[in-house]
């Protein structure tokens, strides 16, 4: 197993590599001047070149890459040049909000989508089935902006039960924490709650079919048991890897319910990031999700050897 | 799928010519009811894009500022370029210029099929260029599949949004920043098929006859590519609509003055509350379309290519 | 992750909301300000939220009252010289800075040096000082070259960039460079560990602040303090989501009410909306440097073609809070008067478009720049460019955001090299209301300091006879006749006046919105 853990660690040294030069290429060659954005509205030229030379912007590309490489694998993601505070620092501050709407999105994901994909493959064709593909497909199409207007409109000001903006720390008590996470975590779960009924309906449809079913069925084990320990556990594996697919669908989401709801994360920052053509920041959150997105898969791979004790390396 | 098989490889399997007459693929796709739906959404939708002028519309940028945030049906006027004042209907109100979003919605439809139509032309272009190449020039497949790990390592939405503001946002470079990320899932599958149909006996065959290479993949591997494509491609133009009303949401899509679902959308979350309508309307057409092409594309796989949802 | 350790952290958080509970009846002022706080040193820029963020933390020499007279702040007394170059200052007893010490003559001396090196009328003033010293622990002299008339103006100017002062060691850091410390002796201090960029910003009450005996007006008189903590929310950016907040009384005040909102929270019960009592022009600027604008006959066809009453229809749509101004110093100040506007305020369509076709425009595009961001001008240039459509001109309406914008405007390059023709753009009266601080009437060509370039001698020779005139009867006069000229060539084109509008619950007391800037001490919860 640790063989193939070290095989698995080392192949996402390259993938890595390639996201960093991507990355770079992505933000350097671009019309735009930051120095000039940076000297603001009253800079005189020599100061917009001083600023240049300050930031390394009058070196060659490679140099300037082999400069930012050096920092970045030091852990440092450079100077925002919006808000002028190192960049991890900028991170650091906004990490609590976007992990904390992601694991709920997760949880609210998993706990609804999996028992509803069983049932559906269970009672396979049936209208239930046919409703919830259908609904599936209509995840996938809904924009997550609407849902989360629809959601605010209805639940915060229509019923006035929630809270329509925000997001309260975990440390100022777990009750408000959970009231400004409920919507958001609603309206980013339409997505993944259609991903993945969808692929547990079709694995344990699958399993449904193999021979040790029909065997666990005819020793008369009771149908719950049947579905729940038999089929059920044969889609751990599907549902784990979409799970880690999904994680970029996530972030995306997350990029446009943070500015619904105004919560101070990750995908509120990239978004005025960009409209600031904040280089240092925008070149931090995307190796940061990056590196999470490969971080997961990472995971998802390794947990194949806990979920399948057929897989063997 | 072993019938699939049999289909596809059908002119050169030995046993296929025993096998009963089925039906085509295209007939099976025309009888497919998820296909039927989808189309003939899309057909209306495709009407309402190119009949957009003669739809009782007015040019989607005019604005009069007294007839700024109407409901829907209201009446109101309207001052044209010359000069002149004409009485106009606002079937879906105006927003809070004093454009009329009826005309704004409807013209919107075409940008809105446009972006998606040609972003997954140009992702399928660019992903089987990098496909064949990868698939046939071994030497390039190392270093080209890495780059395409790369950008699948980024989520796509965060490339899109990164190289749109980058340049300034125009129809291209909209279109381009959603076709890039899509880029890669095209590559992989089809250099998967070329991987497998290069080791098919009559692909060898030919190779030994001295056929050029590029004639073998125009000639062989891209008509078997073809329907698993279609399918994909469909996906991406939903997903492309998609994203193109999520930049123009989040400020960093097309130009404003262009009508677009997204922007209509973007320009009425400043008084969603008093006017919904101005994000609900849009965004029931958008829904709708997404729809439509999602559920053409589910059906355009079950019919063309059962094995599709494995390979991705 | 540990499971069991989460479960445990989250029992302490549960467990230890009882504390937090009792920390929060503290009176805590949540404020969603106009714009996002990115810089926190009010010297090194001109952002309004800088000044307002430098109002919090620091104190100033003097302050301007709500009928724009020049009061002390912190100076106690002082006395000027009889040949008015040497003016002496005391400071007031018991001024001290957030860390403890005392306030100096040194820190101030440092302060409106660096000050002198940033701000046009610090600059300005400078050109006229011989030397800034202390005077014993709590006194400073400054020494004049030759006399000038605007010292104690410069040093109680109300808006950026506001002379505040700072200790002389973080005054001391270089004026092209941002500061690192956050130390005032101004009414509330910041709480650095709590500032999150784009998230909040936090301000305590100073304890040991000693207001001035007089009434709050404006930035001067007595700054009380009656909350224990204000918050600046810089998450809530969406107009919609604030307007939410305020009438759910999750937030205090929103700085900036969206004009389509204004009747809906004028309606509110909990909700009291404010104009603030100084307003705003509108305005838009031509590039002088590149066709069509280079020709003064096309742009005075643009001037005919501007009525005003569209402008404010479509940006302000609420007719309490605009109204159409002949004047380029703003209606309602000594200078604004309505001499030579004709061109504009009485000009029309059919006028614009005669105009036009004598100039021998000859098909050039206009590049107007939208800023996409920016909800209070982002409809101008909309109008700008029918309007422009409508006399005969051929536009190209590029929209950008606004960062773009700025340092687009910045380029003397021809439109199609990444130049420009046009764009909009709003002022605060106290910023524009006379010949000297209107930016956009310097007329020296390419190195005419503020953007758009004009070149008229005349109109250099009346801004300077202006300047050098005292008797303020006949300064009225000459102010009409520099606007005069500047109608004559087109310098620029305002359309029109509004005023902001700013919302608060009812709970709140003694808020001040006098429009000089954002303050927020006298104000209770």
């Amino acid at each position: 197993m640790y063989p193939f853990i070290a095989r698995r660690l080392l192949a996402t040294i390259p993938v890595l590599v390639i996201v960093a030069v991507l990355v770079f290429l992505l933000l350097r060659i671009t019309p735009g001047d930051p120095a000039a954005i940076l000297a603001g509205d009253a800079a005189s030229t020599e100061q917009i070149e001083g600023i240049r030379k300050t930031l390394g912007l009058d070196q060659p590309l490679p140099v300037q890459f082999g400069i930012w490489a050096l920092q970045m694998v030091q852990g440092d993601l450079g100077e925002s040049y919006y808000y002028k505070v190192r960049v991890t620092q900028l991170i650091a501050q906004r990490i609590e909000a976007t992990f904390s709407l992601a694991l709920v999105t997760i949880v609210v994901a998993v706990l609804i989508s999996v028992p509803l994909g069983v049932i559906a493959a269970w009672r396979f064709g049936g209208w239930f089935d046919r409703f919830l593909m259908g609904f599936s497909v209509f995840g996938f199409s809904v924009p997550v902006f609407i849902v989360g207007y629809l959601l605010v409109w209805l639940v915060s000001l229509k019923l006035g039960w929630l809270p329509v903006q925000g997001y309260k720390r975990i440390d100022a008590g777990l009750w408000p924490w959970i009231q400004h996470l409920v919507l958001p975590a609603i309206t980013l779960s339409v997505i993944y709650i259609a991903l993945i009924a969808r692929v547990t309906r079709a694995s344990v449809l699958e399993a449904l079919g193999e021979d040790y079913i029909r065997t666990a069925r005819a020793k008369g084990l009771p149908e719950s048991k049947v579905l729940v320990k038999h089929a059920l556990a044969n889609a751990a594996v599907p549902i784990a890897t979409v799970i880690g697919i999904g994680i970029a669908l996530l972030i995306g989401g997350v990029v446009v319910t943070e500015s619904v709801y105004a919560i101070p994360g990750l995908g509120r920052l990239t978004v005025d990031a960009v409209l600031a053509r904040d280089f240092p920041t925008i070149q931090g959150l995307i190796l940061f999700f990056s590196l999470i997105y490969v971080g997961v898969n990472l995971l998802v791979d390794l947990s194949y050897v806990v979920f399948d004790p057929r897989i063997r390396y | 799928m072993a019938a699939t098989d049999a289909d596809r490889y059908a002119a050169l399997s030995v046993e296929s010519a025993d096998v009963r007459p089925q039906e085509t693929a295209w007939q099976r796709v025309r009888r497919n009811l998820s296909v039927r739906i989808g189309g003939v959404v899309l057909v209306l939708l495709l009407a309402v894009a190119a009949l957009a002028p003669w739809l009782g519309t007015v040019d989607p940028t005019m604005f009069d500022a007294g007839s700024r945030d109407l409901p829907p049906g209201a009446k109101g006027e309207m001052l044209t370029l010359d000069g002149e004042v004409i009485k106009h209907r606002f079937h879906f109100g105006s927003d809070s210029l004093g454009r009329d979003i009826y005309s704004r919605v409807i013209y919107g439809t075409r940008v809105s099929l446009f972006v998606g139509v040609v972003a997954a032309l140009v992702s399928l272009l660019l992903g089987v260029f990098c496909g064949l190449t990868a698939g046939y020039l071994r030497w390039l497949d190392g270093i080209l599949m890495r780059v395409m790990d790369g950008i699948m390592a980024i989520p796509a939405i965060l490339i899109a949004i990164a190289l749109v503001a980058m340049w300034r946002a125009s129809l291209v470079t909209v279109i381009i920043a959603i076709a890039i990320p899509e880029i890669p899932r095209v590559a992989r599958l089809v250099r998967s098929l070329v991987l497998t149909i290069r080791e098919e006996p009559y692909v060898e065959a030919a190779t030994s006859l001295g056929t050029p290479t590029w004639k073998i993949m125009l000639g062989h591997i891209l008509p078997n590519t073809i329907a698993p494509l279609v399918v994909m491609g469909t996906f991406i133009a939903a997903s492309a609509i998609l994203i193109e009303a999520i930049l123009s949401f989040l400020g960093v899509g097309l130009p404003p003055d262009i009508p677009t679902w997204g922007n209509i959308m973007a320009e009425g979350r400043i008084a969603f509350v008093q006017f919904p309508h101005n994000i609900f309307i849009p965004g029931i057409f958008l829904t709708i379309t997404v729809l439509a092409v999602n559920i053409l594309g589910d059906g355009l796989r079950d019919t063309l290519d059962p094995k599709m949802a494995k390979r991705i | 992750m540990n499971l069991k350790r989460t479960l445990v952290a989250v029992g302490i958080a549960a467990a230890s909301s009882a504390p937090i509970a009792l920390a929060q009846a503290q009176t805590v002022l949540t404020v969603v300000p106009h714009s996002n706080l990115a810089i926190l040193d009010p010297i090194w820029t001109t952002a309004y939220m800088s000044r307002n963020h430098g109002y919090m933390i620091y104190d100033t020499l003097f302050g301007t009252d709500e009928n724009s007279k020049i009061q002390p702040q912190m100076v106690d007394t002082w006395t000027v010289s009889a040949d008015k170059r040497v003016y002496d200052f005391k400071l007031r007893a018991g001024l001290e800075w957030h860390d403890g010490a005392p306030v100096t003559g040194e820190d101030v001396a440092a302060s409106l040096a660096r000050w002198g090196k940033r701000d046009a009328m610090g600059g300005a003033l400078m050109t006229f000082v011989d030397k800034i010293e202390a005077v014993g622990k709590d006194g400073f002299r400054i020494t004049l070259k030759e006399p000038a008339g605007f010292v104690i103006e410069a040093l109680g100017k109300p808006s950026s960039n506001v002379p505040f002062i700072m200790p002389k060691r973080i005054a001391e850091t270089p004026p092209d460079k941002q500061i690192a410390e956050y130390i005032g002796s101004g009414p509330y201090v910041f709480q650095k560990d709590e500032f999150k960029p784009g998230d909040k910003a936090v301000y305590t009450k100073f304890t040991k602040y000693v207001p001035r005996k007089e009434t709050a007006s404006g930035t001067a008189g007595g700054k009380r303090v009656h909350v224990d903590k204000v918050v600046w929310n810089l998450a809530l950016r969406d107009y919609q989501a604030q307007v939410n907040a305020l009438i759910k009384g999750e937030v205090d005040i929103i700085e900036n009410v969206p004009f389509q909102h204004y009747e809906t929270l004028v309606k509110d019960p909990n909700v009291e909306v404010r104009k603030t009592k100084i307003g705003l022009q509108y305005m838009c600027r031509f590039n002088h440097l590149h066709p069509p604008f280079n020709n003064v006959k096309v742009r005075q066809a643009v001037l005919a073609s501007f009525n005003q009453r569209p402008f404010l229809q479509a940006q302000v749509g609420v007719a309490d809070l605009y109204k159409p101004c002949p004047s380029m110093f703003t209606c309602g100040t000594p200078y604004g008067v309505a001499t030579g506007s004709d061109i504009q305020s009485k000009g029309s369509m059919k006028q614009a478009q005669d105009l036009l076709k004598a100039s021998g425009y000859d098909g050039t595009p206009v590049v107007i720049m939208k800023p996409t961001d920016l909800s209070s001008i982002d409809k101008l240039p909309e109008v700008a460019a029918q309007l422009m459509r409508q006399a005969g001109l051929k536009v190209d309406l590029q929209a950008m955001d606004w960062q773009t914008l700025v340092s687009r405007r910045a380029k003397k390059d021809a439109p199609k090299d990444g130049g420009w023709n046009m764009f909009c753009t709003a002022w605060v009266s106290p910023d524009i209301d006379n010949p000297v601080n209107n930016a956009a009437l310097p007329a020296r060509g390419a190195s005419t300091p503020w953007f758009g370039w004009p070149e008229d001698a005349k109109l250099e020779e009346l801004r300077r006879a202006f300047m050098m005139e005292t008797d303020e009867k006949k300064k009225i006069a000459m102010a009409g006749a520099v606007q005069a000229r500047a109608f004559e060539v087109a310098t620029h084109a305002p359309v029109g006046e509004f005023t902001q509008p700013l919302a608060g619950r009812k709970t709140i007391k003694g808020w001040m919105t006098h429009g000089l800037a954002h303050t927020y001490w006298n104000i209770s919860k």
